[in-house]
């Protein structure tokens, strides 16, 4: 019988994803930015930048990297500070809901 | 035999202001701990108000002026200089930390300097949106 004790390796593949997702807020980042920037600050001008399609895909990939990206951070923080395992488990449920949330109401933001 | 380890009081207990005053957090290690306060930050409260501020925004003409003039506030400027900051950290600490995972910049004396250009250009990007966004 093979037994793993260690190696599930989801502590790399997380790490790894924190990166990632770090790179695609970075590079939207500086994007929006410019295009902020470029946009007049009218009603019309800000609607019409959030009508275009690519708009609305970057800013969910944003979204989508930023709950990954902070589901990541939220729990390293949540092990290394809180001992209790059942106040833990309560406010990492917590974090889930809360990102899921933020990612449903950017949704909703964009495609009304 | 007289060390300087066997002369030091044991134990040590480690009282608030020890942990405030005494204890030197070494630079790196104000940048890491910023990044965690930043961080934490953005995702509670700012990544809401945001999102709050991107939803009236874009539901109306009406919502749109409101935004702009609850962003007038006193109050509310300062919540957006404090968002600014914890944004500004957190993307330079981060680059830092991606160009640390590659291995640029671990000696000691680039990891220190690193550190402090992202304390100082974080509060220098800060003030310049601050600045542009009144």
């Amino acid at each position: 019988m093979k037994r793993v004790i260690v190696g599930a390796h989801y502590g790399t593949r997380d790490w790894l994803a924190q990166r990632i997702t770090a790179v695609v807020m970075a590079v939207y980042t500086i994007f929006a930015l410019a295009v902020f920037a470029s946009t007049p600050s009218t009603y019309e001008a800000w609607k019409a930048l959030f009508a275009q399609g690519w708009m609305r895909i970057a800013t969910l990939l944003f979204m989508a990297s930023l709950a990954w990206h902070a589901w990541v951070g939220v729990r390293d923080i949540l092990m290394d500070y809180v001992k209790h395992d059942g106040l833990r488990l309560a406010l990492q449920v917590a974090t889930v809901l809360l990102l899921a949330g933020y990612a449903g109401w950017a949704i909703e933001i964009l495609w009304r | 035999m007289s060390s300087a380890a066997a002369k030091k009081q044991r134990p040590k207990y480690l009282s608030l202001t020890a942990i405030l005053f005494q204890i030197r957090l070494p630079l790196p290690g104000w940048v890491s701990i910023l990044h965690r306060v930043s961080g934490a930050l953005l995702v509670f409260p700012f990544a809401a108000w945001a999102l709050y501020l991107l939803d009236v925004s874009l539901r109306s003409e009406q919502g749109f002026s409101h935004v702009r003039e609850y962003l007038a506030m006193p109050a509310a400027k300062l919540g957006l200089i404090v968002l600014l900051w914890a944004a500004c950290h957190h993307f330079c600490a981060g680059i830092r930390y991606l160009a640390l995972d590659l291995n640029k910049g671990i000696e000691l004396r680039p990891a220190r300097i690193s550190g402090g250009l992202v304390v100082v250009v974080s509060l220098a990007l800060t003030a310049f949106f601050a600045a542009k966004l009144w």
